[in-house]
């Protein structure tokens, strides 16, 4: 309850001038809603706390560089953190050799790359401008609510609210803008696949 | 026979918490990590 009173912003001072009592008041305060953010990611405990321990290394060594920029966002800084190593966690079990057991490894589970190499990059580039194309040939109310909840992540209900309609007539819209694109892909024997 | 599931304990109570030994290392480091300044440039040390 006392951790309550006293601010991140305090806390950090006090730790970098020295308090290091300042540190583990500010992991106590924190320690549950970090680890179950990357917990909720890995679901390992293992892995969990190395993560935490990643987490809180770097935060120790920014503040005790006088690197922290203070802007009472402690806790978001240390989310961000510990999103980054959550990902990097990612990419390096992705280039990991995996051994399943039947006796034969293979060296391209090795040496696989999952970024797209020229050729790919190019096609992939081309099937985006054909979509565009493709969803400018929409009418006008069908285009907009395509390009809101797809190109711009928004809710129906956003999109509702933004474009006045209701729900139902925004679900619609979007229906009927997938039904005519797919119309025109037909019509035209459009290849989009790589 | 029914369950009374309120009184059952919660054994995945400290789940989402990390490890004591976790945070003990972590209060360990930073005891022991030194930040030196030499001009303009800044070098971590780790004392014993």
């Amino acid at each position: 309850m006392k951790h309550e009173l006293i601010t991140d912003a305090k806390l950090i001072s006090n730790y970098i001038n020295g308090d290091e009592s300042a540190l583990e008041v500010l992991i106590e305060k924190h320690k549950q809603r970090i680890y179950s953010f990357i917990y909720s990611k890995v679901y390992d405990g293992d892995v969990a706390d190395d993560i935490f321990q990643d987490t809180f290394i770097k935060v120790i060594k920014t503040l005790k560089r006088g690197a922290y920029n203070e802007e009472g966002k402690f806790l978001p800084w240390v989310m961000r953190i510990a999103h980054n190593l959550v990902i990097d966690f990612f990419r390096k079990n992705k280039r990991m050799p995996k051994f399943d057991n039947t006796g034969e490894f293979s060296i391209f589970s090795v040496l696989s790359d999952s970024t797209l190499n020229a050729e790919k990059t190019i096609i992939k580039a081309q099937i985006e401008t054909d979509v565009r194309r493709l969803v400018d040939e929409l009418p006008d109310d069908q285009r907009e609510v395509l390009l809101m909840r797809i190109y711009k992540d928004m809710s129906f209900k956003e999109i509702s609210e933004r474009t006045g309609v209701s729900i139902n007539t925004a679900l619609g819209r979007m229906r009927y803008a997938l039904i005519n694109m797919r119309k025109i892909i037909e019509k035209h024997n459009i290849v989009l696949t790589d | 026979m029914e369950k009374i599931y309120s009184k059952q304990p919660n054994k995945n109570q400290n789940k989402f918490e990390p490890k004591v030994d976790t945070i003990n290392f972590l209060l360990n480091y930073s005891k022991s990590l030194r930040v030196l300044k030499y001009k303009h440039l800044k070098f971590d040390t780790i004392l014993n």
